[in-house]
């Protein structure tokens, strides 16, 4: 039996101050108190591509940016449920996120799956970012309880439930682990390799499959049988 | 005569139902591989799992927010009468559908795939799928909805007979440790096996054999019930476990459904039923009582039958 009880956990204030952020440790497990914010494609193709002005100070806001599209109704009083809250996968939007950093001051991504090391080191470690990914990662549940107000939903009407740039008040919000730290060492990197040594192995003795496909190589005039 | 408001109001309320509450026989599963996990972060990780569930049932909230693309299967007897028929059902579903998807709430997740429209409600074109199987000397009808997630850990591939069980094992690896990486298929799953058919029958088998099945319940062939368990233990012994940290839980249940098929082929899918294992079934009986349950029981002995006539059918004809 694995001792999960072995793996350290902290509660921060978000917006998370920079003496905090240099802190953390790969692996760690952390829970926000304060504010966030969700923002995905939609939004940074608004503000970056589009040139519009986001529709609060980000700055002066919160400097933790969550990938997430809540599952939330309108209720005819018009104030909003949100139920269960889920990331979304980070990697898709790696290229908006140099730009967003040094234009919001966005220090902290929340998200799903991670980056890749090279986006680490690119875009994250010269801004002072980290990255935390959610759990699961279906803790929906967990981390809609952990919202105690839908401070404001943004653009709405211009981008959907899904795309609106939802503020966030949150308590004991989590869990959540470190992915990757100010060095840009990657939790996820760390694993895989750990577990890309024994993969190969997995395959030993198996017969080699009657009929290639492209994708396994980028040469099409290769033959495949 | 089963009265149609029944039909919407069971088939919202196993929608509900399924949004909130994981399955006994998938906790059951989960609970085996969490007793054995090795791995501290990937035991870490189904903990927070564990105390989800308990979540979302103690606040009536959806497990996890992406509440995938709800769907229904309806398995009808053959001398069920439903007011309206078969075309009042499925206007009742898609009602039911959006209901739930205000109520519970579940994500407005169906959009037109080229305009991205959104009808925030999880019902559109062809949408929610609505799939029938039909089950010879009874009269009640069951609604099973399926909220499947997971935009990644599925795959097709034609092999041929030639390669065998080994051919099996390595799409079943090649597909595993793809999805598998930083969890994106948000194992430990079931994972479902389409084996046979032609290639649109392989993919439904799989996906059937994924979200229909209970863990636990193995296929009735025993031959095919051995590979299931081989392929089982395979999955968890990759290395991995959850969100793709060290660890060796994987697969939950491995199940697999075979269809007759080219002789010169062996078409195969697989299909990853996320840790949101997200489905409920409501059984209506001819007298309007109404059953919900987390196991689909949608592979009966009639569904898989194998030979041109089905024994009750020629005694229910019979005695007519
Ligand atoms: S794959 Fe399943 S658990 Fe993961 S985010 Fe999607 S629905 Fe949730």
């Amino acid at each position: 039996m694995a001792a999960s009880g072995k793996i350290q956990k902290v509660r921060l204030n978000a917006p998370i101050a920079d003496s905090d952020i240099a802190a953390l440790e790969i692996g760690q497990v952390v829970y926000l108190d304060g504010l966030i914010y969700t923002g995905r494609e939609g939004v940074y193709n608004r503000v970056l591509a589009e040139g519009k002005a986001p529709p609060v100070d980000l700055k002066t806001l919160t400097n933790v940016n969550f990938h997430c599209s809540p599952a939330a109704a309108k209720d005819t009083d018009g104030s909003f449920r949100v139920g269960a809250v889920t990331a979304t996968a980070s990697f898709r939007f790696s290229k908006w996120l140099p730009r967003w950093f040094a234009e919001t001051g966005c220090k902290v991504i929340i998200g799903k799956g991670g980056m890749s090391s090279s986006d680490y080191q690119s875009a994250f470690v010269p801004a002072g970012a980290i990255y935390l990914t959610t759990v699961g990662y279906g803790t929906g549940a967990l981390l809609g309880r952990g919202i105690k107000k839908v401070e404001a939903a943004h653009w709405l009407d211009e981008l959907g439930v899904a795309q609106a740039m939802w503020v966030l008040r949150v308590e004991n919000f989590g869990p959540l682990l470190v992915e990757s730290d100010l060095q840009g060492r990657s939790l996820f990197e760390e694993n895989n390799a750990e577990v890309n040594d024994k993969i190969a192995k997995l395959y030993d003795g198996l017969k080699a499959p009657s009929l290639s496909r492209y994708g396994e190589t980028d040469d099409k005039t290769k033959e495949l049988i | 005569m089963i009265p149609i408001s029944t039909v919407e109001a069971a088939a919202y309320d196993a929608m509900c139902k399924a949004a909130i509450e994981i399955p006994d026989d998938y906790l059951t599963g989960l609970k085996a591989l969490v007793a054995t996990e090795q791995g501290d972060l990937s035991h870490f990780v189904l903990e927070a799992m564990l105390e989800n569930y308990e979540a979302a049932k103690a606040d009536r909230r959806a497990m996890c927010a992406d509440t995938g693309v709800p769907r229904y299967y309806v398995k009808s007897g053959n001398e069920a009468v439903i007011e309206g028929g078969f075309v009042a059902i499925e206007e009742a579903l898609r009602s039911a559908c959006a209901r739930a998807t205000h109520d519970v709430p579940l994500r407005p997740n169906r959009v037109h795939p080229l305009s991205r429209h959104d009808n925030n409600n999880n019902v559109g074109l062809n949408a929610p799928e609505i799939e029938y199987s039909f089950e010879p000397d009874t009269d009640w009808i069951e609604i099973t909805t399926v909220h499947k997630g997971g935009l990644f850990g599925t795959d097709y591939r034609m092999l041929f007979p030639a390669d065998g069980v080994d051919g099996i094992k390595r799409f079943f690896l090649d597909a595993i440790i793809a999805f598998g990486k930083r969890g994106l298929a948000c194992q430990p799953a079931i994972i479902g096996i389409g084996l046979g058919g032609s290639k649109d029958t392989c993919m439904v088998l799989g996906k059937q054999a994924a979200c229909l099945r209970a863990v636990g319940e193995a296929n009735p062939d025993p031959e095919v019930a051995k590979l299931e368990a081989e392929l089982k233990d395979l999955g968890n012994s990759v290395g991995m476990g959850a969100m793709g940290f060290v660890g060796s839980s994987m697969v939950v249940d491995c199940h697999i459904e075979c269809g007759f098929t080219h002789t010169g082929g062996m078409p195969i899918s697989i299909h990853a039923f996320c840790l949101s294992s997200r489905r409920a079934t409501a059984r209506i009986y001819a007298n309007g009582s109404v059953q919900l349950r987390s196991e689909p029981n949608w592979f009966t002995p009639y569904m898989r039958r194998n030979e041109i006539s089905w024994p009750q059918v020629e005694k229910s004809k019979k005695s007519a």
